[in-house]
């Protein structure tokens, strides 16, 4: 199962960036998201990738689907890359990904041994995010509010027609 | 954690998906496409929060965490990055990022 999903994770990854149609690169994207989710569900984490469908599956890609739709044709076409950005991209993630899998690989990651594993359910995520003591995470969660309050705002007040 | 399955195999799996990120970046012109690569990288870093979160500490939450602020200013970041693109369309006619040379009005 692991495989499947990563190796679902992979393929549409090279085609969303590859693909030459705006729309199916957002439909490929949301393979990609997708097939992220399921493997949050291998790990145990149901709430994270219960979010990730809703938020990033449901509300991103739509969000992005419809940009896609108000600013271009759905038949259009892309140019190919300029041979030069092709190479130096290429060579990037070559070059990138050797160093990291080198640095990954020769890297002997020890699990912390003798710790129960937490058994997560809403009542320990809702205690810990709303928190003040030892692993509480009340500010970040009011920062981000603010965050998406302001973002929220500027989205309307930057796309919003100009009245002449 | 997974039995069988070591944490090497989703590090590299998210590398590998950081890396398609940044060559999509590099390799399109279009905003909205930059925009595609974007959430995969902020993809694959959730993806590696949540496994060191689960192999390497599972007692703590805190890896869950950062991965659900990380999605939730990745939702902030599209939105407001959509909003730009659809002002510069009605302006330019064009998302190409060659185009948009002018950053003032």
């Amino acid at each position: 199962m692991f495989y499947l999903l990563s190796g679902t994770i992979l393929t549409f990854s090279v085609l969303t960036i590859t693909s030459r149609r705006m729309l199916r690169a957002a439909v490929y994207l949301l393979f990609v998201l997708v097939a992220t989710s399921g493997l949050y569900f291998l790990l145990n984490y149901q709430f994270l990738a219960a979010i990730q469908l809703t938020l990033y599956a449901g509300g991103i890609v739509v969000l992005i689907i419809f940009s896609i739709l108000l600013t271009g044709h759905i038949s259009e076409k892309f140019k190919n890359p300029a041979p030069w950005k092709l190479w130096m991209g290429a060579s990037v993630f070559i070059v990138g990904s050797a160093v990291a899998l080198w640095a990954l690989l020769s890297n002997e990651l020890v699990r912390d041994t003798g710790v129960e594993e937490v058994q997560i359910d809403m009542h320990l995520i809702g205690n810990q995010l709303m928190g003040t003591g030892k692993n509480g995470f009340v500010l970040p969660f009011e920062i981000i509010s603010i965050l998406l309050l302001a973002s929220m705002v500027a989205a309307i007040v930057i796309a919003k027609k100009e009245n002449n | 954690m997974i039995q069988g399955i070591s944490i090497h195999h989703f590090l590299i799996v998210s590398t590998l998906m950081f890396f398609i990120g940044i060559t999509g970046f590099i390799i399109r012109q279009n905003l909205i496409t930059i925009l595609l690569s974007v959430e995969l990288i902020l993809n694959s870093v959730v993806i590696n929060f949540l496994v060191f979160n689960r192999y390497l500490y599972p007692d703590q939450l805190q890896g869950h965490f950062f991965s659900l602020f990380i999605i939730g200013v990745a939702a902030a970041e599209a939105s407001v990055a959509i909003a730009l693109i659809i002002n510069i369309y009605r302006r330019i006619h064009n998302i190409e990022a060659d185009n948009v040379d002018r950053m003032k009005f």
